[in-house]
Parts: C-alpha cells; sequence; structure tokens
C-alpha cells in the first residue's frame, strides 16, 4: 500500500527535524547561485540562522518575476555541466521561466511520481496511457519518468487526437490515465458518440486528473462517465511538474510530501501565515533539489491544509482541492470571484454539460459577466424550458457570486475546446 | 395520426442552420418541413424529414444534440377560412397550440401542429373527421 512506507508515514516529530536539516543544507547550497548568493548577504542569512522550520519565515520570498529576471541560469545552484535537462515555461507576458535538473534531481522526481501512483492503487501489472503533451509541459516526461519506475507498461500517447487515443485504450487494453480534467469529459463524450461505453468496452479504472482546478462534481461526472476512479494531482513546473501533491485512495485532501517541500500558507495580502484550516496562497520550498533550489517561493495557487490525520495513515499534511489563482481571481463590482465558484454551480445542473466559458468585458461605462455553457442534450423542444433553465442558472449564480451574470445557453462542442487546458475566463476589459 | 419531428438547440451563429442542413443533405435525407424562430440567443429548429431515425443518427455523430417529438400532422384544402375553423375546433375542446407550421402544395395544406394535450387532441381528430396524414404520406407529397 505505501510506495515508501518509513518516509510516508514518518512520525511529525522526525519529519520535522528531517525538514529543519534538509533546510539547513539547502541553504548551504542555494547560496552558490548568483540569485541567492546575492539575496542571502543582503538578509544576512546563513545556514546557521536555521533551527527550526519556522525559521523560514527569516527568508524572503521568491516569486516567478525572480526567475524570469534571472532567466535562463540566475538561479542555478550547480554548474551547467552537472544539469541533464531544462524545462521552460511559455512567456506570453514577458520572459518565459527555466527551471533546470541534475540527474539526481529527475531521479527524486520520477519516485515522487511514482510515490502518488503507487498510492492511488498503479501497479506494475497496469498499462498507463499518457495523454499529456511532451517536450517542455512537464505532465508529460514527468510522468514518464514515474511511471517508468513504477514499472507500469507507459503509452506514450501523448496530447490531443482523440480518435487515437481511444484506439490505443481499446488495442492495449489501458487501464490508467493521466489527463487533465475538460479533456476527461471530453474522450468519454467521443466514445459515447462513437458507440463504445467505456464501463463495459474498455478496461480503464484509474485516472489521474490535474493541471485544471476543477470542482468535486466534476470529478463525479468524470468518474461516472469513465467509470472509473479519478484522482486529483497537483504540480507545477517551478516545483518540477507533476508529484508534488496527490489525492490518496480516501479522495478527500492531496498530500503533499514534505520530506521533498516546506509548505507554507500565507495570506496573499499581508504575507503572514494563515491559521491552519483557513484559505491562502501555497508557499513552497524545495527540501533537496541539486540544481535549482527555490526558497519560500509563491505558487499562487489558493487552497488550505486540511486539519488532522488521514485514514490512510501517511502522516504528510493534506491539502484541500485548490480553489484557482491568486492572480486568476476576477474581481468584478468590488466582488472576488474564483471561476470554481461558478464552475461548482454550474455542475450542479444535470441538463448541462462540462465546457463553460466565462468573459468579462466593459459594456459602455460598466462591466459586466457573461457565462456561456454547454447544454448536454437537447431534452426538450421547448423555448419556456430552456428560458427557465437559463433564469435558474442566473438566479444560483447570483446568490453564489452576489451579482448577475447574463447567462447564454450554447449548443454541445461549440465552446473552444483545446486538448490542452480548457478556456474558462476571457477579462476583455482594458485597465486605462 | 402524428409524425416525428427532430428539434435541435441551434445557436445565434453566422453559418449555423447551412452547416446543420448540410450534414442530412450529404447523407442523402430529405427536408419535408422546416421551421425556426428567433429569440436573440438561441433558436430551435425543427424538421420534418424523409428519415427522422436516420437524420436522428447523423446528428448524435457530429456531437449535435437532437430531440425527437411527435408532431400532429393535419391535411385541409387550401381554402380561406379553413384554418380557422379547424383551429377553433381545438378551442372549443380546451386544447392550446404550443407551436404550428404550416405548408401548402397545390390545393393542398399541411398543418403541422403541437398541442399541450396529444389525447384530447386525437379525440378533437376523430370527432370532428379531421383528416389527418402519416409519415409516409409526408415523405410522398
Amino acid at each position: 500500500m505505501y510506495w515508501q512506507k518509513d518516509l510516508e508515514t514518518m512520525d511529525r516529530k522526525s519529519l520535522e527535524t528531517l525538514q529543519t536539516q534538509r533546510l539547513t543544507e539547502l541553504i548551504a547550497h542555494a547560496q552558490q547561485s548568483a540569485f541567492y548568493g546575492k539575496v542571502f548577504t543582503e538578509h544576512n542569512i546563513t545556514p546557521e540562522s536555521i533551527q527550526s522550520t519556522e525559521d523560514i519565515r527569516k527568508l524572503p520570498f521568491t516569486t516567478k518575476e525572480h526567475l524570469r529576471a534571472n532567466y535562463p541560469f540566475g538561479l542555478a545552484s550547480v554548474s551547467l555541466d552537472k544539469c541533464v535537462r531544462l524545462h521552460s515555461s511559455s512567456g506570453t507576458t514577458g520572459n518565459p521561466t527555466v527551471i533546470l535538473h541534475s540527474q539526481k534531481d529527475l531521479d527524486q522526481w520520477a519516485n515522487q511520481v511514482a510515490r502518488c501512483m503507487y498510492m492511488v492503487g498503479i501497479r506494475d501489472t497496469d498499462i498507463f496511457q499518457n495523454t499529456s503533451g511532451y517536450g517542455m509541459f512537464t505532465g508529460g516526461l514527468g510522468f514518464q519518468y514515474g511511471a517508468e519506475m513504477l514499472g507500469t507498461l507507459t503509452v506514450p500517447a501523448a496530447a490531443g487526437n482523440t480518435k487515437r487515443q481511444i484506439k490505443f485504450i481499446q488495442d492495449f487494453g489501458t487501464t490508467c490515465l493521466h489527463i487533465i480534467p475538460s479533456y476527461a469529459t471530453r474522450l468519454a463524450e467521443v466514445m459515447y458518440s462513437m458507440g463504445i461505453d467505456p464501463k463495459k468496452d474498455t478496461k480503464l479504472k484509474t485516472i489521474c486528473i490535474g493541471a485544471e482546478p476543477h470542482s468535486e462534481a466534476q470529478r463525479k461526472r468524470i468518474e461516472s462517465l469513465l467509470g472509473v476512479k479519478a484522482y486529483n494531482c497537483f504540480g507545477m513546473s517551478e516545483m518540477n511538474g507533476p508529484g508534488v501533491a496527490f489525492e490518496c485512495t480516501e479522495q478527500n485532501g492531496l498530500h503533499i510530501w514534505e520530506d521533498y517541500y516546506l509548505v507554507e500558507i500565507i495570506n496573499p495580502i499581508t504575507l503572514e501565515p494563515v491559521p491552519v484550516g483557513e484559505i491562502g496562497e501555497l508557499v513552497l520550498t524545495t527540501l533537496n533539489r541539486e540544481a535549482m533550489p527555490l526558497v519560500r517561493y509563491r505558487t499562487r495557487d489558493l487552497t488550505r491544509i486540511l486539519p488532522g490525520e488521514c485514514p490512510c495513515g501517511r502522516t504528510h499534511i493534506r491539502l484541500d482541492r485548490f480553489q484557482g489563482r491568486s492572480d486568476d481571481m476576477i474581481i468584478l463590482k468590488g466582488v472576488n470571484i474564483f471561476p470554481i465558484q461558478i464552475e461548482t454551480v454550474l455542475m450542479g445542473f444535470k441538463e448541462l454539460g462540462s465546457n463553460y466559458l466565462i468573459t468579462v468585458e466593459t459594456v459602455g461605462n460598466n462591466d459586466e459577466m457573461l457565462v456561456e455553457v454547454e447544454l448536454d442534450e437537447l431534452y426538450t423542444d421547448d423555448y419556456a424550458v430552456l428560458q427557465r433553465l437559463t433564469k435558474d442558472i442566473g438566479r444560483q449564480l447570483k446568490d453564489e457570486l452576489l451579482l448577475t451574470p447574463k447567462i447564454k445557453l450554447v449548443a454541445k462542442g461549440s465552446l473552444p475546446v483545446t486538448e490542452g487546458k480548457a478556456v474558462r475566463v476571457k477579462d476583455l476589459r482594458t485597465f486605462a | 395520426m402524428t409524425v416525428h419531428q427532430l428539434s435541435i438547440f441551434l445557436e445565434n451563429k453566422f453559418g449555423k442552420l447551412s452547416e446543420l442542413l448540410a450534414l442530412l443533405g450529404s447523407e442523402n435525407v430529405r427536408i419535408i418541413a422546416a421551421t425556426v424562430a428567433d429569440t436573440s440567443e438561441f433558436g430551435i429548429l425543427r424538421l420534418i424529414v424523409s428519415d427522422p431515425e436516420k437524420a436522428y443518427t447523423i446528428f448524435q455523430g457530429h456531437g449535435v444534440g437532437a430531440n425527437m417529438t411527435e408532431v400532429l400532422a393535419i391535411k385541409t384544402d387550401a381554402e380561406a377560412g379553413r384554418f380557422a375553423e379547424i383551429i377553433s375546433l381545438f378551442t372549443q375542446a380546451g386544447v392550446s397550440i404550443e407551436y404550428m407550421y404550416c405548408f401548402s402544395l397545390d390545393k393542398q395544406s399541411i398543418m403541422i401542429i403541437r398541442t399541450n394535450n396529444k389525447e384530447a387532441a386525437f379525440e378533437v381528430i376523430r370527432k370532428h373527421h379531421i383528416e389527418h396524414v402519416n409519415a409516409c404520406d409526408l415523405i410522398n407529397l
């Protein structure tokens, strides 16, 4: 049931000792980089500054802007001949970011992913198909090496070409998938339209879904459409990629591997820690990354620590389902709105499909929100019924958001679905 | 007495109607009657076709949600006052018309009617010997 029982079930006190020791080593190591060498000197930080994990708060935060400003290699803590791979994110707003990996880093990363997959019951007898893009996107190679370390037969199908994905699933007897949630529902829809019942006509049983915030209702829908158990996974390229945190079979929170990461949850405005159980921004420190350690990295992801122990026996803390990103938040007429709130309401209507698009734009002097949502099937030929449905959605969204968005029903399959991440929010406002 | 009608959700978007109808044409399904009403946000395309089952399968195969309903098909001569007379018979029996579309060929008219009460509508048709048509008659028009 455990990939590494001693580490996964280590008592909290020993875990903290391990973290403190690794944090001290990390400070000594990170000062080799041009960036941290300068930052630590400015803040008068030495390895001796760290006596316990609490002392992390003496250190300054690292942000994506720091990564961009020091692009590409300013945060390397080893010479480039020790590095064997880099992953770079797209630079849609300014410089891209680069994360460097040594061979040791890649081995540890694969181990994290293997640990996650083993936790949800995936074994070397399984056949694992990865629908992530390969290349720079970490969901491809990250899962690939983890699944190979675990010993599954891997099908590196990569992204796109839904019919071919389905052919592989059927021909190879795929039992597990790594897939983005919006694409999982799309895949199921295509199967049904081809007359394939995934519950009877495939061997699928476990899928790992991540890379997009999604609601519990959407998970349930994916599970019932495909006849599988779906586990939420969390990762980000700055923290390697997939394998940072993962749900166990309890499906109640994602265990984050505290032997690899030191976890803080802060108030994104005051930057002070929030009490356990309250939502805030996740801040992570890599505890034993060699090529490019990151200290107090602000992930911009919003979540909270679930209090209490997990029945699975793992002692590593659990993060709640992600609530979106502190930079994805839409502020409309002074109200803070997260797309996940809208999704939760929409998923409550069985008449609706899983795709939706939120558009915020300035009309005259007003900022307005339009929510377009796909109808699942046309279940009526009566306008009045559809108009009533539109009204009901509007009312429930108003209760949730405290403002009234415009609702537009659209035909199934008409909203943009990239075979990567679904586009959920378009903010067309101009902030002059 | 009734014929199958397909209803398709139609977005208010340029080219949508033409796209949907082309699906049927290329598969040799003939359209006998069609109607689309406009609202600001969306419309419903209603179709009577030569092979409703086939049309339904074609739409499903292209991910287009379609709904199959039964509607009344009534035949009258195309004289002034005939429509009014037939509708008034329904009204007298307390049957509401939800929607209706008609077409005339030569000296004859076909009325496609959806009422709020199928059984009561049948009763009116029987009682007043209103001439109705079935799917085969429509296809051979």
